[in-house]
């Protein structure tokens, strides 16, 4: 078999993998899902002027949970599933079969797309047919959403896979993975509304990828004339795919220079 | 270099942590189809030995060559030639031993049969169970049968039996001459000298990364030159001793003396444990680091 078939294969042994474990399946699949029902039954009742606006509450937190779910199941599910497969000798067993080493990252490439597409595919269909938000009809937001869904996407994988290295065991692995990506959720917009932030913590989300992601989507699902709201009073397209952009090259640097198949102390 | 070369060449091996050396100027050499056994105590440099031989770590200096490559530098095609049974494998408990050894089976140019394997490592009825909720035991056959899934020339097995029952241990001792019988040239390394003593064609000794002794099991330190002690009983019923190079010449009059059996007869040779604990006795004062000290030494740096 070439390379692409066992990353192919590996996908598949992945996928059984990420499903079998149901703490995974809850807090980075349906995680997103759970939040839009939570908050689009609690905060109704704020959405509730008439005919005034056709944005609801999930309309409204719909963008923030999409761009949350990509975060999950890239960037998490990467960071902590790679450090632990490092520090139980996952990784050195598979190297010591003559498997190529990019079918490895071939294979959690497919898992991280596929479980990121379903998830969505979930959580616009549970908007739509629990709370009736409007989803975009012209191919353009559709565009625009692919492309910042790809992105974002490949931009959490290649730095999950970085930031494992960090984690000198797996039981660390947990809080120094979660506690950052938490964090990273309320200052970027994704449960908070971005406009409510004071300044500074806009300018420090800025810096990070997932600020652009949640923006990028809300130029897909919000109406247009909501981009009035934004720092720039626009959806800076151009911006959102250069800051993630840069990410993801940052990312595949780091995951080069850095990446181990063992524990410190062996090659 | 010649087809029929040794499957293992090392001159000189020498790695140090720091300023320890693990392993301190090591001479092996293992013929094609032969079962060696590594034996020593913790942290004498067995590890270090078999993961610089296995490719996992790289040597500060001397000549290494596994199936004629230099395992530095040697790629893919040279890791289908090998199988290797790490000390412990996880990360399996959410998959079957049959998901495990088929999805692993399809990275080798011409694998064993999955269903083959199941049957040779004994777990036919847990095929299809987690792997997480298999009895160490199982997982220890499991992982063999991940490494010789691949039907390697050379196979490492570092401490394959920890753990086991008796029972188990004598299974996994049919599965290993099973495999040596198909030509496999076998690299264990074990704590248990008698698991040497039934496998392996040679055993060698390291303490402090030096080979100390390198023979058969029957012959290692002089075993079998070495005198034997004869013990017997008179007709009164006191038992004598008496330690001799002839013990055959010693029973043969006995038995003439007696004018038939000797009551309480024994003849015995120093066990390989002894010879072992020998052998080993001068490098253990002071208390060598275990393993895992060994990668601390080398985080620390």
């Amino acid at each position: 078999m070439n390379a692409v078939a066992i990353g192919w294969d590996r996908t598949l042994l992945e996928l059984k993998m990420y499903f079998r474990e149901k703490e995974a399946v809850f807090f980075s699949f349906a995680f997103p899902i759970l939040m839009l029902g939570l908050f689009s039954v609690v905060f109704g009742g704020n959405f509730d002027r008439g005919a005034e606006t056709e944005v609801n509450a999930a309309r409204f937190f719909l963008p923030g949970m999409a761009a949350a779910g990509v975060m999950l199941t890239s960037f998490q599910t990467m960071a902590l599933s790679v450090a632990v497969e490092r520090d139980d000798g996952t990784l050195k067993r598979l190297r010591a079969t003559p498997m190529p080493p990019i079918s490895y990252f071939l294979g959690k490439i497919g898992l991280v797309a596929l479980t990121s597409l379903a998830q969505f595919a979930l959580l616009i269909a549970f908007a739509r047919l629990a709370f009736g938000v409007e989803l975009p009809t012209d191919a353009g937001r559709w565009a625009t959403f692919a492309w910042v869904f790809l992105l974002g996407v490949a931009c959490g994988t290649v730095l999950g896979i970085a930031y494992s290295s960090l984690a000198t065991s797996s039981r660390s692995v947990g809080a120094l993975v979660i506690a950052p990506t938490l964090v990273l959720q309320f200052i970027s917009g994704v449960y908070f509304a971005w406009g409510d932030l004071p300044d500074w913590l806009k300018q420090v989300a800025s810096v990070f990828p997932l600020k652009w992601i949640a923006q990028g989507m809300r130029s897909v699902f919000y109406p247009d004339d909501w981009k009035s709201m934004e720092m720039a009073g626009s959806w800076e397209h151009g911006r959102t795919a250069l800051v993630i952009g840069a990410w993801l090259v940052v990312g595949l640097v780091l995951c080069a220079r850095t990446f181990r198949w063992s524990k410190r102390g062996t090659t | 270099m010649p087809a029929a070369d040794a499957p293992i060449r090392v001159t000189g091996l020498r790695k140090t942590y720091g300023a320890r050396a693990a392993v301190d100027g090591l001479d092996l050499v293992i013929e094609p189809g032969e079962v060696f056994a590594l034996l020593g105590p913790n942290g004498a440099g067995k590890t270090t030995t078999v993961e610089v031989l296995e490719g996992f770590r790289e040597r500060d200096a001397g000549e290494v060559s596994v199936l004629g490559e230099d395992p530095q530098t040697a790629g893919l095609a040279w890791r289908n030639r090998i199988g290797i049974v790490l000390q412990s494998s996880t990360g399996l408990d959410l998959i079957t031993p049959r998901e495990a050894l088929r999805s692993t089976a399809k990275v080798y140019r011409d694998p064993r049969d999955v269903e083959e394997v199941i049957a040779a490592v004994g777990l036919t009825e847990k095929a299809d169970d987690r792997v997480g909720k298999l009895s160490g035991g199982q997982r220890r056959r499991l992982d063999v049968g991940l490494g010789i899934i691949g039907r390697p020339e050379l196979l490492f097995l570092d401490e394959p039996t920890t753990g086991f029952d008796p029972q188990a241990r004598r299974d996994f001792w049919e599965l290993i001459r099973g495999l040596k019988q198909g030509g496999t040239t076998i690299l264990l390394t074990t704590h248990y000298l008698d698991e040497a003593e039934h496998l392996a064609d040679r055993v060698g000794v390291i303490a402090a990364g030096r080979m100390l002794a390198l023979d058969s099991p029957a012959n290692l330190g002089g075993r079998a030159s070495s005198q034997a002690t004869v013990t017997w009983e008179d007709e009164s019923g006191t038992r004598h001793t008496e330690r001799t190079s002839s013990p055959t010449q010693l029973v043969t009059r006995l038995a003439r003396d007696r004018g038939g059996e000797v009551p309480g007869l024994t003849v015995t040779r120093p066990s390989l444990e002894d010879t072992y604990l020998s052998l080993i006795a001068p490098h253990l004062a002071g208390g060598e680091p275990d393993h895992a000290t060994a990668r601390e030494l080398e985080d620390a740096k």
